[in-house]
């Protein structure tokens, strides 16, 4: 069998077994609420009909053994069937999800991209000058970025240019009165409601991203073949922008799809302080709604993007790296 | 004192020393909390509400008129209490796994890490969130959350050093000896797989006080009227602008803790680890 297909129905295979794993753990975390999960919603809410209830039950089949419960429910789950909200509209989990996905994704992958942007030619520099000014303040803003809370540098963010010098709008997606808008208006109102959130978003991985790539390269720069490629008389920006980066760069694969979990944890923080209708306010409305097949949803959501992520980014690797490619790795 | 002023000195110990001033300085704040607060926590001041910072209240007063100072001198022992308890559920949690798995290998090295993959595959601050719900946000439910979400970094730290240790001839001599799994495991391969998990704990307080302080900010953390810098944040931020200090000085508490932390942690790798240095 070709190594590559090998790779890939290994990588399948693998991907199953984490779903397994992320079900039974989810599964596990319904089961830990004292008494039953579906007490605080109806015999404790006056507002929730017998009628919800019984789905509820219905849903976890709690009259069942535990064993049939969670394969029913990963059943349920297959078929992205997550029930309905338990507070506010009742509408389906799935279709509310869906509705708040693509801002959340967008966001996420905006800055993404300004992350890899900013950092790899931070990382770069950093590593040419390894111990020089820029490098050393570049350490400095590093440590700063790792201990900065992302709820407080919006904050700041916020007093400065909300309040202090209102250039920006404080928080949501749209203004009033966005509908009447031009094309250029609404753009224009969209983007100034999201350059905060997106800051802060970025500001989150630049630290961690920029430490990484600055080590990824020095690690690289010590190879013989960048030795080689000097003494053979190629110039300096030649070796580091063809022959070192490229190899530097390949781990940064694996750390973007590593990265995933934190992105969309930091969501819930910086959608909830923006008041921006995303995935994390939704999944953060769910928890304090105790809204369970809201909650249960997002979670088994959230690490099913984040298995999506490491798939990706071992696919990418495979298809950067030709040592993998050709399946010759490590012999 | 001519060695305090080589830039030598500095390159090398400047983390150490900082991160540890911070440390120790704050640890001491929270300790002495009691006598050195200015003013009660939780007392209730209708004469001095949203008060700026002053003689009298040096970093001003909340919307209850408590003294800033004094709620951030107490939220100080809540942020470290909880760093410590959650660093010291997951480190045992972490210890304990990772010992077992690099120490007896095959199936049970398999099962062990492949539940730390499937533990990492989860947006952790979400599952941690979920469980809040679930349960009710106290501060011990916090610390428990926060140990059983971030002992995966120490599992596998441990596991392999227990791999490497488990082959060398002093673990051959204790087995010779008649020793059993759990002596060997616990007298002879703990001890010598301690000093990377030290760093591990180090840099995971700084970790678990962000979460604490991220979970109080939601509301989800540590409740009110038990100060905490991340709620105290909460409840600057309905009143961000007309009272900023409120805003600002948890927050750089938080801050400035956490690179104390995060500074003291990275110099104990270089000083453990000369490998690590790069």
């Amino acid at each position: 069998m070709p190594a590559l297909a090998r790779r890939i129905i290994a990588k399948a295979l693998w991907i199953c077994a984490i779903f397994i794993g992320i079900t039974v753990i989810s599964f596990t975390v319904i089961h830990l609420a004292p008494g039953s999960p579906t007490d605080l919603q109806t015999t404790m809410n006056p507002e929730a009909s017998s009628d919800a209830r019984a789905r509820l039950e219905a849903l976890y089949g709690l009259d069942k053994p535990l064993h049939v419960q969670y394969v029913s429910w990963l059943s349920r789950m297959v078929r992205f069937d997550f029930g309905r909200s338990m507070s506010g509209d009742h509408r389906p989990v799935w279709d509310k999800i869906l509705e708040r996905l693509p801002l959340t994704f967008g966001m996420n992958v905006a800055s993404l991209i300004l992350t890899l942007a900013i950092t790899i030619p931070l990382g770069i520099a950093s590593a040419y000058w390894q111990g020089r000014v820029f490098d050393r303040a570049a350490t400095i803003f590093v440590f700063i970025g790792f201990a900065m809370p992302g709820f407080w540098l919006a904050l700041l963010l916020m007093y400065a240019f909300c309040i202090q010098w209102p250039l920006l709008p404080i928080s949501g997606l749209t203004s009033l009165g966005f509908d009447q808008l031009s094309f250029t208006g609404k753009l224009w109102d969209l983007t100034s409601h999201l350059i905060l959130p997106l800051f802060v978003y970025t500001f989150g991985s630049l630290a961690g991203m920029s430490r990484f790539m600055r080590t990824s390269m020095l690690e690289v720069l010590r190879q013989d073949y960048i030795l080689t490629a000097r003494a053979k008389g190629l110039p300096l920006s030649t070796v580091i922008f063809k022959h070192a980066l490229r190899n530097a760069l390949l781990p940064v694969i694996t750390i973007l799809g590593l990265s995933i979990p934190a992105l969309i944890g930091g969501s819930v923080i910086i959608e909830s302080i923006f008041a921006l209708p995303g995935l994390g306010q939704l999944f953060y409305q769910g928890v304090m709604a105790r809204d369970y097949p809201l909650i249960m949803g997002n979670l088994v959501l959230g690490a099913l993007l984040t298995l999506a992520g490491n798939l990706l980014a071992d696919l990418a690797y495979g298809l950067a790296d030709p040592r993998i490619r050709s399946g010759r790795n490590g012999q | 004192m001519t060695l305090l002023g080589t830039r030598r000195f500095w390159s090398r110990n400047g983390m150490l020393l900082t991160g540890g001033l911070i440390v120790g300085f704050m640890s001491l704040a929270a300790l002495a909390a009691y006598w050195i607060a200015p003013f009660d926590p939780t007392t209730l001041n209708m004469d001095s509400i949203l008060k700026a910072p002053s003689m009298a209240h040096p970093l001003g007063t909340d919307a209850l008129g408590r003294d800033v100072l004094s709620r951030m001198l107490f939220g100080a022992r809540v942020s470290l209490w909880v760093g410590f308890v959650a660093v010291g559920i997951s480190v045992s949690i972490g210890l304990f796994l990772g010992l077992v798995a690099g120490y007896f290998g095959g199936l049970v090295d398999e099962i062990i890490m492949r539940g730390v993959d499937v533990m990492l595959c989860f947006p952790s601050f979400f599952l941690i969130l979920a469980v809040i719900a679930f349960l009710e946000p106290s501060l011990s439910n916090i610390m428990v959350v926060i140990g059983a979400t971030s002992w995966m970094g120490v599992a596998r730290l441990v596991r392999a050093e227990a791999l490497t240790l488990r082959g060398r001839d002093f673990v051959l001599a204790a087995k010779v000896a008649g020793a059993g799994p759990a002596r060997i495991i616990f007298v002879h391969i703990l001890p010598n797989a301690i000093a990377p998990v030290l760093v591990s704990a180090t840099l995971g307080v700084a970790g678990a006080i962000l979460v604490e302080s991220s979970l109080s900010f939601l509301g989800l953390g540590v409740q009110p009227p038990m100060p905490s810098w991340g709620n105290m944040l909460m409840e600057g931020k309905d009143v961000l602008t007309f009272a900023p200090w409120l805003s600002f000085y948890p927050g750089l508490a938080i801050l400035i803790t956490v690179l104390g932390y995060n500074l003291l942690g990275e110099a104990l790798r270089d000083l453990l680890d000369p490998r690590m240095r790069d």
